[in-house]
């Protein structure tokens, strides 16, 4: 008899998870329930979308021949009956289950002033949220943006390509400070004034203000009125743990999963944003809010659902993203220099361009800004921020996830001048060609 | 430098094929959106796998837009030596 999944979510850990279901099990049952009126989209690719760079219909990846079997529902779920394995809907729908998956993602966090539940009060969370900003966006003349990360500066410069004037409030002295360098931040910044939008260091947001009924601005804390039409939000996320949090599940800031993506209660699991993994290496419990993560998550949660054992192995953090118009990578841990005596930065830009690397024969090119910068343990590369051309971008990935015994070649890298680009191009061509296995780090 | 290699951008055209790190990607579709000739390189990118697709110009559009950096020209075993 064929098993009876219900996943609770739509985006890409719960369609990595009925994927993994299907190969495993190609009779399933499998209902994916979600509450927004769109099919599965990229929710990162929002931020094209609200750019204009790409048209909506292409943000849904076509993948229903994948998905074959999958009923979707468009529903609320209301709360888990975890001893009765069943789903409440809001439409009063009872949807029994042999296993269950959580991927409800996580949510905006709102600003906590007053006049923060505006309309014009907008974040970047839904297809839906894209679309509100764009009409908006098309109704202002100004804009405010609060919040310090990717998502923040993806609503920058999806309303400045729409010529709103932008003014971008950053609660610190510089942008992203918590993971950039202060060359980096300064790179980001610059690009962002020559396209014309207006930084506030050190600004918070006290109220949101309105006119006539309408958004008329925001007030500082310093107590600056700043008037606009719209206000974009995003100042961070929050895992929507709340169903199993209500069913009685194990949560602490997401829901609590093991290495096999299952929450306490036996039949039911999570992954994606929502999940706060096990992971052996540190003992504790992860939350981690990236696209490839959710996705991995889900395919094992899926596994795992159908019968197949399979153990979630927190892979070396990757996040590429676009920062002012340059692709960026960053890899590992790189906020963390200078406060440890055994790791080493080392950082060469802006206008180098890069060695060539064996596998790619042209990778993005005609970036005006090229930086790298390298986080260097005694043997091991930990971390790496790639700004421009990403050439040495895959190279160091590998490098660094796997480990590779950077000894040889550490003087080199820390000799003043050091040509950055051209060792760890040789490095990798040797390393990749001598076979790894032989030059991984004990 | 290798940019203005243009020797080798001629053999990757001439004997390459796009391939994709599904790692870096997050299928938001502007590979497929600039292709001029409609392939779905995102789906491509979803599965790893190169595009093979014999109608491919290796045009480099699709690298040339992906905001993420998950394509590249790589040579294809078919003419490797």
């Amino acid at each position: 008899m064929s098993g009876r999944y219900v996943l609770v979510g739509s985006s890409v850990a719960a369609v990595a998870a009925a994927e993994a279901i299907l190969q495993t099990e190609p009779q399933a049952q499998v209902w994916m329930v979600g509450e927004e009126k769109h099919p599965f989209y990229s929710r990162p690719g929002l931020a094209y979308y609200l750019a204009g760079e790409v048209g909506q219909d292409y943000l849904f990846p076509h993948l229903a021949d994948r998905l074959q079997g999958v009923q979707r529902i468009r529903a609320h779920v209301v709360a888990l009956d975890v001893p009765g394995k069943q789903v409440l809907l809001d439409n009063g729908q009872r949807l029994a289950y042999d296993r269950l998956l959580l991927a409800t993602g996580s949510t905006a966090v709102r600003l906590n002033v007053p006049g923060a539940d505006l309309p014009g009060v907008l974040k970047l969370d839904t297809l839906e949220d894209a679309s509100r900003m764009l009409a908006a966006g098309h109704g202002a003349r100004r804009a405010v943006v609060v919040g310090g990360g990717i998502t923040a500066l993806e609503i920058v410069e999806g309303l400045r390509a729409h010529r709103l004037e932008v003014h971008y409030f950053l609660r610190g002295g510089r942008y992203w400070e918590a993971v950039l360098d202060e060359v980096e931040s300064d790179i980001v910044e610059r690009r962002l004034k020559k396209e014309g939008v207006v930084l506030h260091h050190f600004t918070e947001v006290a109220e949101v203000v309105t006119q006539r009924g309408h958004l008329a601005g925001v007030v500082t804390q310093k107590g600056e009125l700043v008037p606009c039409g719209m206000v974009g939000v995003a100042i961070g996320v929050r895992p929507r743990k709340e169903l199993a949090e209500q069913a009685g599940l194990a949560v602490d800031r997401g829901v609590l999963v093991d290495e096999a993506l299952r929450t306490s209660a036996a039949d039911v699991f999570a992954a994606g944003d929502v999940a706060q993994v096990f992971d052996p290496r540190t003992g504790k419990n992860t939350l981690e809010t990236l696209w490839w993560v959710a996705r991995q998550q889900g395919a094992v949660a899926g596994k795992n659902m159908a019968g197949q054992a399979q153990a979630y192995r927190r892979a070396l953090p990757l996040n590429v993203t676009r920062l002012a118009g340059l692709t960026t990578t960053i890899i590992g841990q790189v906020g963390m220099g200078g406060g440890r005596g055994d790791v080493v930065e080392i950082a060469r830009g802006e206008s180098e361009t890069w060695q060539s690397v064996p596998d790619a024969i042209a990778a993005q090119d005609g970036f005006e800004v090229n930086r790298i910068r390298l986080m260097l343990g005694e043997r091991h590369l930990l971390g790496a921020v790639v700004m421009g051309d990403q050439t040495l971008s895959r190279p160091l990935y590998a490098l660094a996830a796997q480990q590779a015994d950077f000894s040889p070649i550490r003087d080199a890298l820390l000799a003043n001048g050091a040509n950055l680009s051209a060792i760890l191009s040789d490095f990798w061509r040797e390393w990749r060609t001598t076979g790894n296995a032989q030059k991984r780090s004990k | 430098m290798w940019r203005k290699d243009e020797e080798r951008r001629r053999i990757a055209l001439e004997s390459g094929w796009v391939a994709s790190d599904p790692q870096r990607c997050v299928q938001c579709g502007i590979c497929s959106f600039y292709c001029p000739i409609n392939i779905d390189v995102r789906r491509h990118a979803w599965e790893g796998k190169p595009v093979r697709d014999s109608h491919c110009l290796t045009c480099g559009e699709c690298i040339r837009r992906c905001p993420r950096g998950v394509l590249w020209f790589e040579e294809s075993e078919l003419f490797r030596r």
